[in-house]
């Protein structure tokens, strides 16, 4: 066995590279590991998804900081009439293009009302866009990739081809011609995410049921008589739980964004409801004359899109299985 | 390999048609009879009937879709409504200049991402790095229509150092380049940097720097070298996607490509000239993501020896 100095005496002679950089070299390359310190260092306790999902925030605090913002948003959009000071749909015309002044904080639109409170209300649409189809193609994904993966055979073939034909569309594509046919709108929105959102996941899903159908312990649940379906509910649907947490915090970013760009385009929330990107669409023609109010709805869609994607950073660090096999 | 090719081919066909379908079905359930709204009251029902029976309107739909995609395979892509044309001929005046917003935004995508994404790799875990990696992260969040309009106030209006929205010269290109290149650059950065961390971990990094090689040397010629495999295809990808059509950017800066005429189509209920754009689009994302797979396959020695 060698010594510790001597190896790192070798390195240094056979290794003139600048110590800049050499970082990448992990702590005890170099050097023989100590088997009683890695079997010690591996001895970590046991964690289930919950418990891992909460101890991200204990050590990660641009993820702390994250999360409270994102909360934050929640409980103001949902709590609208407690938070916002003005009716959102109420005009005076006396005030219109006001600046921001201490009635009105953030100044009024072309039509006098409260940008503020538009904001906390629009607020509803982009979260509400950016949870529900969200949510709703996750379950149908990991639905349909659990049996996919699980069951095989035809219904495999069947389903990941249509998952193949779905997850070409590009959502904004495919939400433009949903919105010809069934009108602009909430549910264009929501039918056109949840139509592309599914296929990725079940495509994931099903990948990560092909290996865990191979573990010891559903061949042992098989063999002692247990039902395919108390199987896939009981073991394999809470071991993909780490890739689903991870899909949805990836996916909720992407589809604020969306829908803020078709309310932008006049395809998304439709008057007198109102969204962050209908507000810039309504207010950029004065954006000369008052920056405030086409600014601001801007800055509330980036910094929560920044929010979610922080988050799902390190949720995606923590929990995703495939980082961690590496 | 060739076989994989081939493959690969084979399973895109079916995709294709059954996009192609699902396009036109969504299109053409709708109830009441498009000849009608495009005429509005003005025409009596006679003249509606007669151009109705003209267009193959009565015919049942699956025949339609024949006629379609017979059509489509000559280069016919329909009638548009509004402006009175062949939809081939706006499509085929619209795409040169999607294209080139596509390149000059691709240009600076790259030209930002991987520079940063090399920096943040090599300089892991210092502010360098935090700053760099938070700049791709907001490049990834921006809501690129508000962007869009915000740098059009600042350097068009405020400062005219830019020309505010067309597309005749390159110079009307910078804008909106910079703002797709920036939203396009981020995800370029973080997987450069995270391939190239992967990739620094092997052993024969490891090898190579044990065999004396010059730090500078080891990250270009072994670690660069293995680490830009997934990100030529990512960046394969994106330049589909920006091919295909920029809808919002192009609606900001008023530039006449594939996105705008999509859009304009909404606005003026055009469904044939909606429908061969959007299939058009959707087509040259599918053929890019096809060439990216093929790409990744000739590029990484694993797979191409199979």
């Amino acid at each position: 066995m060698f010594g510790k100095k001597k190896l790192a005496a070798a390195a240094v002679t056979t290794n003139p590279a600048p110590t800049e950089g050499t970082d990448w070299i992990p702590d005890g390359a170099l050097t023989p590991v100590h088997v009683e310190e890695s079997a010690e260092a591996e001895i970590a306790p046991y964690q289930n998804t919950w418990e891992k999902f909460w101890s991200i925030f204990k050590h990660n605090k641009v993820a702390l900081v994250s999360l409270i913002i994102i909360i934050l948003y929640i409980v103001i959009c949902v709590g609208a009439p407690l938070f916002a000071p003005y009716d959102p749909v109420e005009t005076d015309l006396a005030n219109g293009l006001a600046l921001p002044s201490k009635e009105h904080l953030l100044g009024c639109d072309k039509l006098g009302r409260d940008v503020l409170s538009r904001m906390i209300y629009g607020g509803r649409i982009s979260l509400m866009i950016g949870l529900f189809p969200t949510l709703v193609s996750m379950t149908l994904g990991a639905i349909l990739g659990i049996t996919a993966g699980f069951v095989g055979g035809k219904v495999d073939t069947i389903i990941m081809r249509i998952a193949d034909i779905c997850m070409a569309f590009p959502s904004l594509l495919l939400a433009m011609v949903v919105s010809y046919t069934i009108g602009p709108g909430f549910l264009t929105i929501f039918l056109a995410l949840s139509f592309v959102n599914w296929a990725g996941t079940a495509r994931v899903v099903r990948s990560e049921v092909l290996s865990l159908r191979e573990k010891e312990y559903v061949e042992a649940a098989t063999s002692i008589g247990v039902k395919r379906g108390v199987i896939m509910l009981r073991h394999i649907l809470p071991n993909c739980l780490p890739t689903l947490i991870v899909m949805l915090t990836n996916h909720i970013p992407g589809n604020i964004l969306t829908e803020s760009s078709l309310s932008f385009l006049g395809i998304g929330a439709q008057p007198p409801m109102t969204s962050w990107g209908l507000m810039v669409y309504q207010t950029k023609s004065y954006l000369d004359r008052n920056p405030t109010i086409t600014l601001a709805p801007g800055i509330a869609i980036l910094i929560l899109v920044v929010a979610f994607n922080f988050l799902g950073d390190a949720v995606r660090d923590k929990l995703d299985p495939r980082l961690q096999e590496q | 390999m060739v076989k994989y090719i081939v493959n690969r081919i084979l399973v895109t066909i079916p995709i294709i048609i059954a996009i192609i379908l699902i396009v036109f079905l969504l299109l053409q359930v709708l109830p009441g009879n498009p000849i009608q709204v495009m005429m509005k009251e003005k025409a009596n029902q006679a003249v509606i009937d007669r151009v109705t029976e003209q267009m193959g309107l009565n015919d049942p739909v699956m025949v339609r879709f024949g006629r379609y995609l017979w059509g489509m395979l000559h280069g016919d892509l329909g009638h548009s409504y509004k402006l009175k044309r062949p939809v081939t001929q706006l499509i085929m005046t619209a795409f040169p200049n999607t294209v080139k917003l596509a390149i000059t935004s691709a240009l600076v995508a790259w030209i930002i991402g991987i520079p940063t994404g090399i920096i943040s790799a090599i300089k892991k875990d210092t502010i360098l790095d935090r700053t760099l990696m938070g700049f791709s992260l907001v490049g990834i969040s921006l809501p690129v229509f508000w962007a869009a309009m915000l740098l059009q106030y600042i350097l068009g209006y405020k400062l005219k150092l830019l020309p505010i929205s067309g597309y005749s010269t390159w110079r009307h290109m910078i804008m909106p380049a910079i703002v797709l290149g920036w939203a396009s650059s981020g995800s370029i950065a973080r997987l450069t940097r995270s391939s190239l961390l992967g990739v620094m971990k092997n052993d024969y990094i490891r090898t190579a720097r044990a065999k004396g090689l010059v730090e500078s040397a080891v990250v270009t010629r072994h670690g660069l070298k293995n680490s830009m495999i997934p990100v030529v295809t990512m960046m394969a990808m994106q330049f589909a996607s920006l091919l295909s059509g920029a809808v919002i950017t192009e609606s900001v800066f008023g530039i006449g490509g594939i996105g705008q005429l999509m859009v304009s189509a909404i606005n003026q209920r055009d469904m044939p000239l909606l429908q061969s754009s959007v299939i058009f689009s959707t087509l040259i994302i599918i053929v890019g993501n096809l060439v990216a797979d093929i790409l990744y396959s000739f590029l990484d020695p694993k797979i191409r020896t199979q």
